[in-house]
């Protein structure tokens, strides 16, 4: 019986390949975007932990001096014999690469790359030529140093790994250490940090990496992406398995009826179900190795650029998202299937096998009340809502707030198009038109939520384009920045370039927490650049003179709103000096605090910090000139950026930033476009009861098939009318609210209105292009399947 | 790094993988490193410090302690010495390397710690006179190799204990050159079994103060082991008569015993290979291994024939190169307490 069965349930695949296509099509593209986005996420974060990883970041506690500078190995060494468990790390650049240099006796479990197997040599690690561990692109981007390099494929992007003491001779700083490593474990008997070492401060581990923390709004803004589509993917979903459902319950009373139990035929399709999802979700997570790829090198150039996060660029096939998809795709095949097989399930065997679209959705009043609901907690969390989840809590319900409230919006817009129309035909046109909301509600909220999401997002990343490139003018002031990698280095540049530039800024800068929060603090030379470029976001009158005077300070906007600092607030910056604040400036970028005191104070608070970097000023026609004499003076050229390549470099960016959210906008857009289509050509054969009437009173097919496309259209226009204030709400979330509560500064927001009727004129299109094709069907339909409504029986 | 790393690179310290060459790399080949010769006059404080130009070397001390309830408790401090090639040097690139094993035995609990160092920026290392031989925090130090204090601590434990020599220093084998093997892999060997031991012991229920007697043992080589040596058993026994023995079994395709017979006024015989003979009576599953835990001791020639007993079997030192190391019991023909050393069970 079982194969009499399934032969009965596969036959109706086959007479109805478009259904299967649409099913499989459908579950394809949601998992596809789902799983492609998760892709990035699950490289970005491997990335993140890999880095994290070699230097025991957020894990571990660190030592590191007060003032900043570097440790003197001896006082490592004192540590060790006062009993604290610490390990030594350096970290320098060598070029493009970043550096790091550890002791792998005494490193905790864990820290450094997780070598090959068959590479572990501690022998040529430690001693002789020595060794370097990295990924093989960054391998080929060292210079000839000597060590033998060794492919490491888990080491963190542009980072390369050696022996302290070879790091140590490479970087020209022999003796010193950056900070130490504090091992969980602590022998109980060992002396206090501040006997053993007076001048150094432990920092306590700080959950997941900075980088991760950084990240993780950029990282939900994708993932919001890739759900949204699998949302739109499941309309798709939930239409075309309704609509086989609805088509097979007279098979299933047939069956029923020559003796197949209901369990039996119940099993049978879950199983079916479950067969299908599955070959779509692989189909899915194929695509979605396809789009990641694509997507990746983008992704990782905006990461890098926007917080100096090291991604690869590379994609390797995770268990983590691939399964991921394929559990996702099991999982909204099942949601989207299970109210069907619920209803055949409770179909009294004898009931009649008429179908029952028409008897579904007249759910507009409970929408209408869900919505407003939601819509209203959404404003009650902006308003009240404190932190980035709850942020992440009013995008939400204001996105499905939204998307609920469609259908109960378009119905009531199309009644008063109805109370408007004069003729006959324009009325039926109206009444017709809201009739088949319900049927297209679920693909319309997917246009909806696609375009809403397209205005948000947009207008985010055009908004913080455009504030940002306008920073970039004021804070990159000088047209030349050179670092040294050592002071000698940095002595020998300032000598070099004194007499060819116009003023040497010296840029001193210290990673110290300050009110508790993680900060740097920079000293500034008291010149008229800072004067002539910078604008505050408040400061008190005469600002400059009085910072001059060594008077306060200047904070960033991160660190007035976490420490809750205000104008003429005492900041603490040393043991026994707190100075006031003189003005807030905006500092779009920047994950930390920041505090800038003049130069003056700087060296006498930290007397140890050495100048490695300068800004110089000079004609930018004599930059190039400028950067040939220090580089045959031995600066390396990744030491050396001048202001133009950083604007570049940020705009490059930006322009990246819009390739990835272009694409995902385009795919959004088809994927909702797809769900209309799907949703026409199902309504089509259903409404045909409600056509044959209308054309055996007149009016033609090629009429009805040019009000079809208009109606189509209509209802497109109107759910694009109502995307713009949600998308400009959503905009206005993650600006004002999202923004806020993750990196601490806030963007202002500006409109793009062409942008937001590219985008109508876009969803039009898709929708048109969808409509297109029912269209021609109904164009086309035989005049006697028309009659046919009119027969006693279908 | 990881702890696969070390673990390969430790290897060569101490022996319990079971390697293609001997076990942990002891019976690999020594190129350019000095072989101890039979000829070698011992100097003293000289040898007392460190010979980089031998591959491996440790100081191994171990106590048998009792608290003032009579509990029983068991101490080990232990520093290796290993070398990646024959030289000394100052800085990072030096070859030498150093491990320290700490340890203290309850009779229901067993406190492991280690540390490893590199030799050359001062973390670790071992001076002569006066005698100081050091692994970060950890130590023993004094003025003579006759007077020392040795510390270690651990994030559970800590000790702080005073040596005091009450005997001479013992010679094993040929004048502390220690035959290892038929082929003739010998080691330089010498002992202080005669320590008396006050101090303290800080373990998770609080300090106990203890007193006792240890057992330091000298040793370094090139190549100690034969190729198909895989593992040893290695017994320092102090017997209520005062007298005391040293012996080991090295297994391998055939077993290679040696032992020395030290009366209490410190005179020491040496015995060849067969002469002492240890059988396992008993096993104990520790750390997903067979370990024997009841022995038969027999040394005929001195009238020997004890049982000796773990007093905790489950003595196991979960260090990068695992071994079980534990003080025991002594019944039979003598009574007395000792310490016990196995290496090489399974990994």
């Amino acid at each position: 019986m079982t194969r009499a069965v399934l032969s009965a349930l596969l036959g109706h695949w086959q007479r109805n390949p478009l259904q299967l296509l649409t099913l499989l099509a459908g579950l394809a593209l949601g998992t596809a975007l789902w799983s492609g986005v998760q892709a990035i996420n699950a490289e970005a974060k491997a990335s993140y932990d890999a880095a994290a990883a070699t230097l025991g970041e957020g894990r571990l506690a660190q030592i590191t001096a007060a003032d900043g500078g570097p440790i003197d190995q001896e006082i490592y060494v004192a540590l060790r014999r006062a009993g604290w468990n610490v390990s030594p790390v350096i970290v320098g650049r060598l070029g493009p690469i970043r550096l790091v240099g550890i002791d792998p006796l005494t490193a905790p479990q864990g820290v450094g790359p997780a070598l090959a197997e068959e590479l572990i040599d501690l022998n040529a690690f430690i001693s002789g030529s020595g060794q370097i561990f990295a990924r093989a692109d960054t391998l080929a981007q060292l210079p000839q140093l000597g060590a033998m390099g060794v492919i490491s494929p888990d080491t963190a992007p542009n980072t390369a790994v050696a022996d302290i003491g070879l790091a140590q001779r490479l970087l020209a700083r022999a003796g010193q250490i950056d900070r130490l490593l504090v091992a969980p474990d602590q022998p109980i008997t060992r002396r206090p940090l501040a006997e053993v070492a007076p001048g150094l401060t432990e920092a306590p581990p700080q959950g997941g990496s900075d980088v991760a923390r950084l990240t993780d709004s950029f990282h939900l803004n994708l993932t919001a992406f890739g759900l949204l589509s699998f949302a739109v993917g499941l309309f798709i979903v939930h239409g075309a398995i309704g609509l086989a459902f609805e088509q097979r319950r007279t098979m299933v009373r047939t069956l029923r009826a020559l003796g197949a139990p209901l369990n039996h035929l119940i099993a049978m399709m879950i199983a079916e179900l479950a067969v299908l999802a599955l070959v779509a979700g692989a189909i899915g997570v194929g695509l979605g190795y396809l789009v990641a790829a694509a997507l990746l090198p983008d992704v990782a150039a905006t990461l890098r650029g926007l917080y100096g996060a090291d991604v690869s660029g590379q994609l390797v096939l995770r268990p983590v998202w691939w399964l991921s998809g394929l559990a996702i795709a099991l999982g909204g095949t099942s949601v989207a299937g299970a109210g069907a097989l619920w209803s055949l399930a409770r179909m009294p065997l004898l009931s009649s096998a008429q179908p029952r679209a028409w008897a579904m959705a007249r759910r507009g009043r409970a929408f209408a009340l869900v919505s407003c609901g939601l819509l209203a907690a959404s404003g009650a969390v902006a308003i009240w809502g404190q932190g980035l989840m709850a942020g992440f809590i009013m995008l939400g319900a204001l996105l499905i707030g939204g998307a609920l409230a469609l259908p109960p919006v378009l119905s009531a817009v199309l009644r008063l198009g109805e109370a408007w129309a004069r003729g006959p035909v324009a009325q039926w046109f109206w009444a017709d038109t809201r009739q088949q909301v319900p049927g297209l509600s679920l693909a319309l909220m997917a246009l909806l939520l696609a375009m809403a999401a397209n205005v948000g997002v947009s207008t985010m990343v055009s908004s913080f384009r455009l504030t940002f490139t306008g920073f970039l003018d004021q804070r990159l002031a000088s047209e030349f920045y050179v670092s040294a990698g050592n002071p000698a280095q940095a002595t020998a540049i300032a000598a070099l370039v004194k007499g060819r530039v116009d003023a040497i800024l010296p840029i001193l800068s210290v990673e110290q927490p300050v009110a508790g929060l993680p900060a740097e603090i920079y000293g500034a030379k008291d010149h008229a650049t800072y004067r002539d470029n910078w604008q505050f976001l408040r400061a008190v009158p005469g600002v400059w003179e009085a910072l001059s005077r060594g008077e306060g300070v200047l904070v960033n906007e991160q660190l007035f709103r976490r420490a809750g600092l205000d104008l003429r607030a005492k900041v603490p910056i040393a043991p026994g000096l707190s100075l006031p604040v003189l003005g807030i400036y905006g500092d779009y970028g920047n994950p930390v605090g920041q505090v800038i005191l003049t130069e003056a104070v700087f060296r006498k608070q930290f007397p140890n910090v050495e100048t490695l970097r300068f800004g110089l000023r000079l004609d930018p026609a004599r930059v190039e000139a400028l950067r040939i004499v220090l580089r045959d003076a031995g600066v390396a050229d990744g030491a050396m950026v001048d202001q133009a390549a950083i604007k570049a470099l940020s705009l490059s960016v930006f322009e990246r930033t819009f390739a990835v959210t272009t694409a995902l906008n385009v795919l959004t857009l088809a994927v909702a476009g797809f769900a209309i289509l799907m949703s026409l050509l199902t309504l089509a054969a259903m409404r045909l009861p409600q056509l044959a009437p209308v054309w055996a009173l007149g009016l033609t097919r090629a009429r009805l098939t040019g009000l079809d496309l208009v109606r189509t259209l209509v209802l497109a226009a109107l759910t694009g009318a109502l995307a713009l204030p949600l998308g400009l709400a959503l905009a206005w979330a993650l600006l004002a609210v999202v923004n806020v509560e993750a990196f601490g500064w806030r963007l202002p927001m500006y409109l793009f209105p062409w942008d937001y009727l590219r985008l109508g004129g876009l969803a039009l299109l898709a929708v048109l292009l969808a409509g297109l094709w029912p269209a021609w069907q109904l164009s086309r339909i035989a005049p006697a399947r028309l009659l046919g409504v009119f027969r006693n029986e279908r | 790094m990881n702890v696969r790393m070390l673990c390969l690179g430790l290897a060569l310290l101490l022996p319990l993988q079971v390697m293609a060459q001997g076990f942990a790399g002891l019976g690999g080949n020594a190129e350019g490193f000095a072989q101890p010769r039979s000829d070698r006059v011992l100097q003293f404080p000289v040898d007392h410090g460190p010979h980089p130009d031998h591959r491996i070397e440790w100081w191994y001390l171990t106590a048998n302690l009792t608290g003032p309830d009579g509990t029983a408790y068991g101490l080990q401090w232990t520093l290796f010495r290993t070398a990646l090639a024959p030289r000394d040097g100052q800085g990072w690139d030096t070859p030498q390397l150093w491990m320290g094993h700490a340890a203290v035995t309850t009779p229901d609990a067993h406190f492991v710690e280690e540390r490893i160092a590199r030799g050359g920026i001062g973390q670790a290392g071992v001076t002569a006179a006066p005698f100081a031989a050091w692994i970060d925090d950890w130590a023993m130090e004094g003025p003579d190799f006759d007077t020392l204090r040795l510390t270690a601590s651990g994030s559970v434990f800590a000790y702080d204990v005073q040596l005091t020599a009450q005997g001479p220093l013992v010679l094993h084998g040929q004048n502390g050159y220690s035959q290892k093997s038929a082929d003739g892999m010998a080691s330089h060997y010498y002992s202080q079994p005669f320590f008396g031991v006050k101090g303290t012991l800080t373990l998770p229920e609080g300090e106990v103060a203890v007193t006792g007697r240890a057992w330091l043992d000298r040793e370094w080589s090139s190549q100690p082991l034969a190729k198909d040596q895989t593992g040893w058993d290695w017994f320092s026994l102090s017997f209520d008569t005062g007298d005391k023995l040293m012996g080991f079994v090295l297994r391998g395709a055939t077993d290679f015993t040696a032992a020395t017979w030290i009366t209490g006024d410190g005179d020491a015989t040496a015995f060849p290979n067969g002469a002492f003979a240890a059988i396992p009576l008993d096993y104990h599953d520790v750390a997903g291994r067979e370990v024997p835990v009841v022995w038969q001791v027999r040394l005929p020639d001195r009238n020997v024939d004890i049982i000796v007993r773990a007093m905790n079997r489950d003595a196991w030192m979960a260090t990068s190169v695992p071994y079980w190391e534990g003080p025991v019991t002594i019944s039979g023909s003598h009574a007395g307490e000792g310490y016990l050393e196995m290496t090489g069970y399974g990994d």
